[in-house]
């Protein structure tokens, strides 16, 4: 459907018979919420909407020109929330000024079958803005938990959800005490300081084998390629319960076979045995994204180098190994947010030295909830933004180079 | 390939057959050689661990460990006997339990068979502090028959190897001895003595680092030597202790005896009860099937597997709730993917980037950060509860119940696993061309006939990946059902994890996990068919 754009005129619908109606609706859904927040009541609330929502569409239809009406709705009706409800008033009147004027203007000037073909039915175009409306909350699903704990983070209560003040937008309702004691209470800051040890390890491990078993794979004729390949990708695949229970029984036996042959202290064996266990689970993702990366690699390039006197090492740090780059790295921030994420292997492998950060968090949700919970979450998307960001750039341009070598 | 001239030649002059198998081969060395590190690694760090596992679910050597000669004597003793095993066993028992008892293994054998019958892990501590005073009795009598009978020395004079007590007396510390060497002819017509003899002495030597020569007998070894002797044997030692064994074996038929049996009855009249007794012949070989038996809610018997009382029955009904907890999950995340997946790859390309966005972040959030949101919105106090009571769709005292319980684990999982979904649907979509469906509608169909005639069908494998992944992750979810899921949304893997960390009845976690590992293996066979595993994709 979206591929078909009419840029001719749409007729203009019927202002008492469709426009007014439906930007009523809508300003019944706002008086609701007004009704219940205000203490009149539901029914009122709704009825007062209704009528406001109407009489809106009604006038900056007929009335005003389209800048001038939508900031005078956002104006208005932020003053009244402003009157009736303080500084939360003001922002849901913003807020509901804002929608109104749009909706009322978006039925009147024909915006809802802009993206339509103009013979498509009313049927066919309530289903297509129904559809558009669907996904919409489907999106907010997806994305609302995540943005929600950010502001309950810098709650100054020790509560999980919105207390009154922080509704009503009031300074003291907010602070960063929460923040503090992430970065001031040694519970938080060791497991930290541990997951940063782990994780770039067992990063390590993962990309420089991983890397070179790739390459090894993308080869035109490997023995049991189909076999070698399951066996590669199976930690991604066994559920993470199992590989931990396995590597219970198995590392524990490791660790005192470290111990006690190489005279390691019970720490430093304990770190190792995370650090192995976390990079046999990253190493499916740097498979998957480095071959991915291999597969549109040209190998006339290493021909050609080899071909100008240059040895395998040199081809390979100088020829090969800049075009997979941006795979590699991909594949190396799969790896290491799969260890530093990981929770389940940890709390089976290591000990209470190893303590990790999601391993904290963890314990945290699990027994004692503490509202620091929270400081970290908020810390930990802003990583993964940094990460998917990183991502993103790395794999256009990885896109970009591999359109750039000759095929 | 051959003509009038010969084989055709490669440069160097050699077959050029050869020459490209040669190459080849080389080339086939080649990618094994980069591959191999990484292969070795990942055969020692998961794939052994994996099947070390796959081991310990039928693994039970500990029962012929502890009691190897029990085992054996319990062979001719049948439950349906409908009594306890005769002396023999008993003494049998004793022999291995004290030895147990000292080496500290009565109490890990004890709560190994307690988890097949309750009430055995008692039975087997109380017995292992009280079976050091079994033939007792026996040792004063001996001891006042003669005098030598009570030295630390004697046994081994009269049951060890010559030639061994020769090299025991040239070593510095007794823990450089080697193992004890037995006096044949002694074997001939004291062979309980020597066996428990032997075991005592390397126990000395191998455990304690002591000579035995030089350590307290213990009494089940007088218990042994009155058994041997009140067969009457013919004694052949030459040496001053054959006259003393001559002494002792006319003196035994005039001994006052202990009954076995009365002396364990004493301890814990358990003893008696066939049922225990059966336990213990049950799981006396080294491999067994029990793990998996109890793993599907049955148990062995007498007369073979069967099933448990109604009220004992768990593990079915969870693995059968984890099946439908995932099966309900999936669908959810295809009603929830299909739509966005659609918008997605018919959208402008622009636009669909920037809403791929709002599908990424939740992929590369931390699982920990996204059930710990989830926990804090679903709470009875928390903000989702709020939101309803405050638009008064909900009482404030009949608040919705949306955490520990399976609605929980459900919204949690269905969010946390959205992304799985969507990705694969995306990438599948992507490539149905969007003039099938104006062709379709140009030719008359209606919206739906198009839809689920011509787009729907290319969609499904699609379909297919993202189901399968995602009923595989969930299949296996761990963290999110034990922080949201409280007691009745919780997947095997919360009690594989309690079996491994709490119970400690790691034979059962390991069954519970073959079970769970061998059907997504068969849904990964399936994944590999439908997608391919090569085809997996990361992040769009």
């Amino acid at each position: 459907m979206a591929s078909v754009v009419y840029n001719g005129t749409v007729p203009t619908p019927s202002l008492t018979g469709f426009t007014m109606p439906v930007t009523a609706a809508m300003g019944a859904f706002f008086g609701l919420i007004a009704g219940q927040s205000t203490g009149l009541g539901a029914l009122l609330g709704i009825v007062v909407g209704a009528i406001a929502g109407a009489a809106i569409a009604f006038v900056l239809v007929t009335m005003v020109s389209y800048k001038v009406g939508r900031w005078s709705a956002i104006g208005v009706i932020g003053i009244i929330g402003l009157l009736t409800g303080g500084t939360i008033g003001l922002v849901v009147g913003l807020i509901a000024g804002a929608l109104l004027g749009w909706c009322a203007y978006w039925l009147h000037l024909g915006g809802y079958r802009k993206s339509l073909p103009p013979y498509a039915t009313s049927g066919q175009v309530l289903w297509h803005n129904t559809f558009k409306f669907i996904c919409g909350l489907i999106f907010f699903f997806l994305i609302a938990p995540i943005i929600t704990i950010i502001p309950l983070s810098f709650n100054a209560q020790d509560f999980f959800t919105f207390t009154p003040e922080m509704l009503a937008l009031d300074p003291a309702g907010y602070s960063l005490k929460h923040y503090q004691d992430f970065f001031t209470n040694d519970d938080w800051l060791r497991p930290m300081k541990n997951s940063l040890i782990i994780a770039p390890f067992a990063t390590i491990i993962s990309v420089s084998l991983g890397t070179l078993a790739a390459i090894g794979l993308s080869q035109s004729h490997v023995p049991f390629r189909r076999g070698i390949m399951a066996i590669l990708i199976s930690p991604m695949i066994v559920p993470l319960i199992i590989s931990a229970t396995g590597m219970f029984f198995f590392y524990s036996q490791m660790g005192l076979w470290m111990e006690d042959n190489f005279g390691i202290s019970k720490s430093l064996s304990g770190y190792i045995k995370v650090i192995l266990a976390h990079a046999a689970l990253g190493i499916p993702f740097v498979i998957i994204t480095v071959t991915a990366t291999l597969v549109g690699f040209d190998n006339s390039l290493t021909r050609a180098a080899a071909n100008m006197g240059a040895t395998p090492t040199v081809t390979f740090f100088r020829v090969q190994m800049p075009l997979i780059l941006p795979g590699v790295i991909s594949g190396a921030l799969f790896a290491f947010i799969t260890s530093f994420d990981e929770v389940v292997v940890v709390l089976f492998v290591g000990a209470a030295a190893q303590k990790t950060l999601p391993w904290q968090m963890f314990t945290g949700l699990r027994e004692q909830i503490s509202p620091t919970i929270l400081a970290v979450a908020t810390i930990l998307v802003i990583f993964s933004i940094i990460l998917l960001a990183t991502v993103e750039v790395l794999r256009r341009r990885s896109e970009r180079l591999r359109g750039m070598s000759p095929t | 390939m051959t003509d009038a001239t010969g084989p055709m030649v490669a440069a160097d002059g050699r077959p050029l057959k050869a020459s490209l198998n040669r190459a080849l081969r080389r080339q086939k060395m080649r990618a094994l050689l980069l591959i191999s590190p990484l292969l070795f690694f990942i055969m020692i760090t998961f794939i052994i661990p994996i099947g070390q596992m796959l081991f310990r679910s039928v693994e039970n050597q500990i029962v012929g460990d502890v009691l190897p000669t029990t085992v054996v004597a319990l062979d001719a003793w049948s439950v349906k006997s409908g009594e306890a095993p005769g002396e023999e066993v008993f003494f049998a028992l004793t022999q291995d339990l004290v030895l147990a008892a000292e080496r500290k293994e009565h109490t890990r054998l004890g709560s190994r068979l307690n988890y097949e019958d309750p009430g055995i892990s008692s039975l087997f501590r109380k017995s292992g502090r009280n079976v050091e005073v079994m033939g007792e009795g026996y040792a004063k009598q001996f001891d006042a028959l003669d005098e030598r009978w009570a030295e630390t020395n004697t046994f081994s004079e009269i049951l060890a190897d010559p030639e061994w007590l020769a090299d025991a007396a040239q070593v510095e510390t007794a823990a450089d001895m080697d193992r004890f060497e037995v006096n044949e002819d002694a074997a001939t017509y004291l062979p309980r003595t020597v066996a428990a003899y032997t075991s005592f002495a390397n126990y000395m030597i191998a455990d304690k680092g002591k000579d035995p020569a030089k350590s307290k007998p213990w009494n089940t070894l007088h218990l042994a030597l009155f058994e041997d002797l009140r067969a009457a044997p013919e004694i052949t030692i030459a040496s001053a202790y054959g006259d003393m064994l001559r002494t002792a074996a006319a003196a035994v038929p005039t001994f006052e005896t202990e009954t076995l049996s009365a002396s364990f009855a004493k301890i814990d009249k358990d003893w008696l009860d066939p049922d225990v007794w059966s336990t213990i012949k049950r799981y006396s070989p080294s491999y067994t099937n029990g793990y998996f038996l109890n793993a599907i809610d049955m148990e062995k018997t007498v007369d073979g597997p069967a099933w448990r009382p109604e009220d004992q029955q768990i593990y079915l009904t969870l693995f059968w709730r984890t099946l439908l907890m995932s099966m309900t999950i999936t669908i959810s995340c295809i009603l929830l993917g299909y739509p966005v997946a659609w918008l997605l790859a018919n959208l402008p390309a622009r636009t669909a980037n920037l809403l791929m966005i709002l599908v990424l972040l939740p992929f590369w959030t931390s699982l920990l950060v996204r059930t710990s949101a989830w926990k804090i919105l679903l709470q009875q106090q928390g903000v989702i509860n709020d939101i309803v009571v405050w638009l008064g769709l909900v009482a404030d005292d009949n608040r919705l119940a949306l955490i520990n319980n399976a609605t929980g684990t459900i919204i949690a999982m269905t969010h946390i696993l959205l992304p799985f979904m969507i990705l694969p649907l995306y990438s599948v979509m992507k490539t149905i061309p969007p003039t099938y469906l104006r062709a379709a509608k140009s030719l008359g169909a209606t919206n739906w006939t198009a839809f689920w005639r011509v787009y729907f069908p290319q969609s499904v494998p699609g379909i297919g990946a993202g189901s399968i992944l995602v009923f595989i992750l969930s299949i296996g979810y761990y963290i999110t059902p034990e922080i949201v899921g409280g007691t009745k949304g919780v997947f095997i893997s919360n009690r594989i994890a309690y079996h491994i960390s709490s119970s400690l009845n790691w034979g059962l976690a390991a069954a519970l996990g073959t079970i769970l590992l061998a059907v997504v293996m068969l849904l990964y066979w399936a994944y590999d068919r439908i997608v391919g595993i090569d085809n997996v994709k990361l992040g769009g």
